[in-house]
Formats: structure tokens, sequence, C-alpha cells
């Protein structure tokens, strides 16, 4: 990924450089396939997939629209078991929260599983920069963090790397055996890992419910890490979008089923914990202290927008980037987002500025493939319409965008007009045939890669008037 | 039954046999066609591109020039769903949304008009050899058209209709993304044909003559044999 440049010129290197690779978006194809083909089997049967779609989105819904009284109800119920919460408005006040917890215990190192809301806030750099030794345990992160990279896919941390490409990694940094059987090199993994959990002072997590009713976390994990991880160290930290709060656990029952559908294709992960306080007095294990850090970071910007506030009921599913050809096609460091894909495209410019990110709502077909299959029913390729109106209003089109389209209106309300430009646009065709598929040609962008038919030599309109 | 066309700006200039084929579709099956000849655009490309208020202007002016038309037929599902789904949005609280959302019921793509208003599935259409059919995304999820295209295509003498399996993706047409993003567009078509040469069929047909022009152009500079055909060519063909 490039980090200099602005990020509109980072999305187009990038997107030209992995659209040329050929070999990788056919290897992302295959493996989507291979989800979509399970995930549909899943979804059959259900009774009616469509109806818990409507049903888990509007559980979500209702979070959402009550989140102050859901959020202080969840707060109230973890505290009086315990467990610290820290209501943290930005990214900036949430690191300080985290580290200085850390701190506090003396802590060297930590162990992570799974979350994204820690690649929002850029933790891990934090605490590294402050010389914490911080491992993630989820076996995709821990691959991306080898290699140094970000997440591809917040599902799929590392589904863009073939086993061969593990394998070597692996040899580099782990100095393991040469395989590339997927079975061996999560052996090679495992053992790096266990003795980290060990050792660790600290343990993260995300969470990808918060239960109101009961003051929970919901963990949803497939390699049971995320389990040693908020078991195993004196200290449990859980960082949290506000926003992934549920009213009830009984929802639960529909959530985590409609999560792993979406998901992975499962019927339900192997594994899904509920945690709703530190170790009591009458408990054996599980952490000393347990903290929940409540993450805003804008979110309730996107609250205060009547439009688009259903973007909050986001589960986090990834569904909409395995069914995007946008993402297939360009892959997920590409975004430069922590949420990659037609979500990452709707929620980013709420969160981080319109301007800078808005050509991820321009770079889309609007096909609607995602929008298909959001699991919460989130309208999300017409969100970004939206998104590129709210552009458009607020001038950051430019000018010449915009005087084109002022054109346009006053061409397309004049018949008479329309037909002449028709008949400009022919000579002009001719006259600049000199030009046709240079650089400087106006329909270069269209015809470097594509062939375009010549103006018809009689238009429809022409066709109707001869007829009559 | 008198049934006014609606013939998109592009395919007037660009490929009016799309919409002679239409005409003569119509007129064989016993239909009176009329042309409001006012007519120039749906306002979709201003859509598309965030300019609501340019759009609507445009919109005001299919309006005036439809306000007459009993069923208006389209060769797009695109510029359909321009109309019957986003025009609704445009004039939400004006004045003129009862109008709008009258207007839009009246307003169907060529396919569906067959099947589901006009009752056909069989318009007696020859045409020999192998065919995949490309769903255009706005007809196919903003409009939910899906098996009005492939009823007629099976009753069309000599064809065999197979499936792609990106059949349901996007062709990377999209607009002025196709502008924008070429890259990103061009790509999505090299998917699209090597799933449509996968089948191999002859001919790749689809409802949406901008997804046509994209297929169509990007499949005539890889020299690919598939001939790319709108559906009411198709269905022109005796």
């Amino acid at each position: 990924m490039s980090q200099s440049t602005n990020p509109t010129t980072q999305f187009q290197t990038d997107a030209n450089r992995v659209t040329a690779d050929v070999d990788r978006r056919s290897f992302l194809r295959s493996s989507l396939r291979g989800y979509q083909k399970t995930r549909t089997a899943t979804q059959e049967r259900f009774l009616s997939y469509e109806s818990a779609r409507i049903a888990a989105g509007d559980a979500k819904w209702e979070a959402i629209e009550n989140l102050d009284v859901y959020l202080a109800q969840f707060a109230d119920k973890l505290e009086s078991r315990g467990a610290t919460v820290h209501w943290c408005s930005d990214s900036e006040e949430a690191r300080s929260a985290i580290l200085e917890i850390i701190k506090k215990h003396d802590a060297k190192s930590v162990i992570k599983s799974k979350c994204m809301t820690t690649e929002e806030i850029h933790l891990n750099e934090l605490l590294e920069k402050e010389g914490f030794e911080v491992v993630e345990s989820d076996l995709g992160e821990f691959i991306v963090q080898l290699r140094d990279e970000a997440p591809y896919h917040f599902v799929f941390p590392a589904m863009h790397l073939k086993k061969e490409e593990i394998n070597t990694l692996f040899q580099e940094k782990l100095k393991s055996i040469n395989t590339d059987d997927p079975e061996e090199l999560t052996m090679v993994a495992r053992e790096v890992l266990r003795q980290k959990y060990l050792s660790a002072d600290i343990g993260i997590s995300g969470a990808n419910f918060g239960v109101a009713e009961t003051g929970m976390i919901s963990i949803t994990e497939n390699e049971g890490n995320a389990r040693l991880t908020t078991a195993l160290p004196k200290v449990h930290i859980a960082l949290m979008g506000i926003e992934k709060i549920i009213p009830r656990l009984e929802d639960l029952a529909l959530m985590l089923p409609m999560l792993a559908t979406a998901g992975t294709g499962q019927h339900l992960t192997c594994y899904n914990s509920q945690l709703g306080g530190p170790r009591q007095d009458d408990e054996s294990d599980g952490p000393l202290e347990m903290h929940v850090v409540l993450l805003d970071n804008h979110r309730t910007r996107l609250l205060a927008d009547p439009e688009q506030r259903d973007a909050l009921r986001c589960i986090r599913c990834g569904a909409c980037l395995n069914v995007c050809p946008i993402f297939k096609n360009v892959g997920g460091h590409t975004y430069g987002t922590t949420y990659q894909g037609p979500i990452g495209s709707v929620i980013t410019p709420h969160l981080r500025g319109l301007k800078d990110w808005k050509h991820l709502s321009h770079s889309s077909s609007l096909c609607g493939a995602c929008s298909e299959t959001c699991p919460v029913k989130i309208d999300l390729h017409h969100h970004l319409l939206r998104n590129r109106r709210d552009a458009a209003g607020k001038g950051q089109g430019g000018l010449a965008e915009k005087v084109l389209m002022l054109g346009f209106t006053i061409v397309m309300r004049r018949p008479w007009l329309y037909r002449l430009t028709g008949r400009l646009g022919k000579i002009g065709h001719v006259l600049t045939k000199p030009i046709h598929g240079t650089r400087i040609d106006p329909f270069y962008a269209w015809k470097k890669t594509r062939d375009l038919d010549d103006p018809a030599k009689q238009s429809f309109k022409q066709y109707w008037k001869s007829r009559k | 039954m008198k049934i006014s066309l609606f013939i998109p700006c592009y395919v007037d200039q660009l490929s009016p046999h799309i919409g002679i084929a239409m005409v003569n579709v119509l007129e064989r099956l016993g239909h009176q066609v009329d042309y409001p000849e006012g007519q120039t655009c749906c306002g979709q490309p201003a859509f598309n591109s965030g300019y609501f208020p340019e759009a609507k202007k445009v919109a005001d002016h299919f309006l005036d020039t439809f306000a007459d038309a009993d069923l208006v037929a389209v060769p797009s599902g695109s510029c359909t769903a321009m109309i019957r789904k986003f025009y609704p949005e445009l004039y939400q609280d004006s004045p003129q949304s009862a109008e709008v959302s009258e207007l839009s019921g009246r307003v169907f793509e060529f396919t569906e008009l067959l099947v589901n208003q006009l009752g056909v599935t069989d318009v007696g259409a020859k045409l020999e050899g192998t065919a995949t059919y490309h769903d255009g995304c706005h007809g196919l999820r903003e409009l939910g058209i899906k098996d009005a295209p492939r009823r007629l295509l099976e009753n069309v003498e000599g064809l065999s209709l197979v499936e792609m399996d990106e059949g349901q993706s996007c062709c990377g047409f999209g607009g002025t993304f196709a502008i924008k993003f070429p890259q990103i567009s061009t790509a999505m078509t090299q998917v699209k044909l090597g799933s449509a040469t996968q089948t191999e069929a002859d001919y790749l047909i689809s409802g949406d003559p901008s997804c046509l022009m994209q297929i169509g152009g990007y499949f005539s500079r890889q020299k690919s044999p598939i001939q790319c055909l709108h559906i009411a060519e198709v269905l022109d063909q005796q």
C-alpha cells in the first residue's frame, strides 16, 4: 500500500497495480466463489433467510435508535459486576485510556485477538512505539502482522496470500520448517502463540456485540484464540464501537447465526463467548480486571444523519466485500481504509471526511450486489449515491464537472439543441478522426481498453421522422 | 394498445437499431407505437454523478414529454430504474410527487412490458445458436427483472440458453465510473469475458444497451468471437 500521496491518487495507483495482476485477482475470485457457494447453501437452511434479514435489521435498528438508553444499561450492568467502562469520544481518548491501563499494570507484553476497532485507532503502532510487545493471536492477523501489513479484508485479514507465500514468510520470520500444508502452517503459528498467551500481561479483544440487557460482550471466532486472549492474562481490555449494542440476550440467537452465515458461510462459528465482567469472588478463572472501552470516533455523526444512520446496523460480517466486484478486482489494501469494500466506502467519508474519501463512493458501478446480500439490510449502494450527492452539493466535484452538468441540463431540456448537439457530435467525430485512440482523444479513458461504435449515420429520431 | 417509446439518448445516437428492433417487435404483435419527439434523456448521467438538482431539471422535461403516454416502453433496465425507482426519490416532498409516482407506474423495461404487461412470452423469433444472458444490474436489482428476458429467449426458435457463472455480476459499465476508474471497469469486463467464453456461447444477450456498449466494446477489442446483442434485436430476428 502506498502511503505518501492523497487518498484518491493512492487508490487510483493501487487499483492500477492490482487490476493488472490477473493471477492475484483470479485467486481472490476463486476463494470468494467458494465462500459464496457455502454461504448460499447455509442461507437455504433458514426457513426464510429474507425474514431473518428483516428481523436482524430490526434488532440492530432498535438498538441504534435507542442507543442512549441501551448503552447506559450495558455499562451499568457491566460495572455492577466489577468491570470498568471507559467512554471515549475519539481515537485519541481511546488510545490514552488503553495505554494508561497497560502502564498501570507495569505490563510488558500484550496479546490481542482480532479487533478491527484497534486498527481504526492504530493501537498496535502506539503500543509498539511505547515499547510493548504486541502479538496478534488470530492466525490471519498474525500473518499480516508478520508482514507488517494492514488486514486485507476485515474478516479474512490474510485472504490475499497463498499458502506458498505463508510458508516463505514463516520460514523467514519464524525459522519454521519448509511446508505449505495449511495444517502444518497452523501448527507452527500455534506453537509460537501458545507461549505468548502464557507470558502476556494484558489481553485485548474486540466485541462483535454488546448485550444491553445483561451487560455482556459477545465475541465470535473460529480459532479459540479470543477465549485464551480474554481469559489467560490478568487484565482484559475490550474495545468496541458504540454501534455494537444489541438490546437483548435472546437477540444473539439470531445475530450469531446471521453473522456466521453472512461472514463465512458457517451455520455458527466454532466459538461464541459472552463475557460479563472480571473474575468474580466465587469463580476460579478469568481475568482479575476487565475494561470495556466504548468508542464513538464520529459514529454519532453518522447517527445524526437520518438517511444513512442505518449503516450503524453493520455487524462487520464482510459479506458486502465478498460479493463486491470492485473489491474482487482492486483488493483490500487499495481502499486505504480500516473498513474495506462497500461498507467502508459508505462510512469512511462520515468517519474521516467526505472531501478526502468521496472517491470511494464514485469507485462503484452501483450494481447493488452489496445491498442485496447485507444480512441487516443496509441500503449500501444507494448510500454511495447519497455521498456523491453530498460531495457534488458541496462543490467537491470541481468546476469542470459542474459546468459539464450545467451544459448537460441545458441541452437535455431543449430538443432542438439536443438534435443540434447530435449533429455537431457527428461532425466532431469526423474532424477528430486523426486523434482517435491517441492520448488526446477526449474518449481515451474509454478507448484505451474498449472499442466505441461510431455515431449512427441515422439517429433514431431521424429514422422516426423518415418513417412518417 | 398504444405504446410510447422512450429511446434513451445514447441509444438514439449510437445504437438506433435497438430502438428500431423494438418498434418492429411491438408492431408485429399488433400494437400501435408512438414516439414523443421532444424526448431526450432521463437525467441519469447527472443523477449518478451526484448532481440531483440538475438531474431533476432533465426529469422535468421527461415528465412533460410523456405526460400523455399510457404505457412507456424502454429498451434499458437502467433508464427504467431511473424513472421508476429514482424519480420518486428526486421528487420527494415536491408538488409533482403524485404525478411522478403515477407516471412511474406506467414505465416498463421492454422485456417486462412484453411478459408482465402484455402477457407475451413467444414473439415468434428465430435465431440459430447458443446464447448467454447478461443481467444489467439496474434491471436485476432495482427492478427485479430476471425471468422475463429468459422466458422470451427460451421461446426463440433455434436458440439455446446457457447461464454464465458471472451472469449476475456487474459488467463494469456504471456510467461515469467507466471513465473515472477505467482500470477497474475494464477488469470487471475481463471477468465477464472469461465467464462468457466458458459457456461457449455464440451470443451474449442483454436488456441494457449500456452494458452492451461496455461488454461489446471490450469483447471486440479482445477479438472475442462472441456477438453481443440487445434482446430486442434477437426478438426481431425472423
